[in-house]
């Protein structure tokens, strides 16, 4: 095993990053599970796609960071692409449940 | 046979390309910068002859802005619906639902990026824009005061959307 050195100033805030999103991330899915009908449970898990993966990213990049001995950035391009393709499955998810309401209603 | 028409290749475009490319290969090596920018006018311009309409933003600054306002809301609305979530909202009843906003902005880049917005807030999804575009429909899992919501997206984002966008 080789000992990987974290220095401390980068692995507390990385960890208590991590915890952060790891617990938003649960509660976000907890509500998917709690939440009485479909339109309220979009919301909930919305929390894990944008803060608890940006918690994971932060410390992504301050782990990485400090292991390389450089600045690493690049995982702002996940941020980028979460936030450009989220509105199109949220809307086809939001559709298609109207759209399954208007059948019901119809019978 | 159709007049060829004089395209501009849209600057933000092609520096956000360029930008992406040297991000996803983490170098700001000369040869890798040529290359992300050849590769970013060829597929700026592809992109152009499928798609002509062009958006023309303006007054970045308040872009600038704008991007931190999201982010502060982001996390204020993350820290609201968890709170739903968890139960600790006992003092009242949280009532969900639909929303109809009346939209000045036009411009579909405009309205793109407000979706992207709405969406990425925690406790509003987009559901649907009115043919004429004049109505917004959102689905709000707090909704507790209608107009105060509608005062929220019109002012905070819709604004200096158009701001950007439409001025």
């Amino acid at each position: 095993m080789t000992e990987i050195e974290l220095p401390l100033w980068a692995s507390v805030p990385a960890t208590l990053l991590l915890i952060f999103g790891g617990l938003l991330t649960v509660i976000g899915s907890l509500g998917l599970l709690r939440l009485p009908d479909f339109y309220s449970r979009m919301h909930p898990p919305t929390m894990g796609t944008t803060l608890g993966a940006g918690c994971v990213l932060i410390a992504s990049m301050i782990v990485s960071s400090a292991l390389m001995h450089r600045p690493v950035v690049h995982e702002l391009l996940i941020t980028l692409f979460v936030v450009m393709t989220a509105p199109v499955t949220a809307m086809l998810l939001i559709r298609a449940a109207i759209h399954r309401g208007r059948l019901r209603n119809r019978k | 046979m159709r007049a060829p028409t004089t395209r501009r290749l849209p600057p933000m475009l092609v520096l956000g390309l360029t930008g992406m490319w040297l991000l996803l290969n983490q170098t700001l090596a000369p040869g890798q910068i040529l290359l992300g920018f050849v590769l970013a006018v060829g597929l700026s311009w592809a992109a152009s002859t499928l798609r002509p309409l062009q958006p023309r933003p303006r007054n970045l600054h308040v872009a600038v802005g704008l991007v931190f306002v999201v982010l502060r809301d982001i996390v204020r609305s993350n820290i609201a619906v968890a709170r739903i979530v968890l139960g600790l909202v006992r003092d009242r009843d949280v009532r969900s639902g639909f929303l109809e906003i009346p939209l000045d902005m036009r411009d579909p880049h405009g309205l793109a990026a407000l979706a992207a917005i709405v969406t990425a807030t925690p406790g509003t999804v987009w559901v649907d824009l009115s043919p004429d575009g004049s109505r917004l429909t959102l689905h709000v899992l707090d909704l507790q005061d209608e107009a105060a919501w509608i005062r929220l997206i019109k002012e905070r984002y819709e604004r200096p959307l158009m701001r950007i966008f439409e001025s």
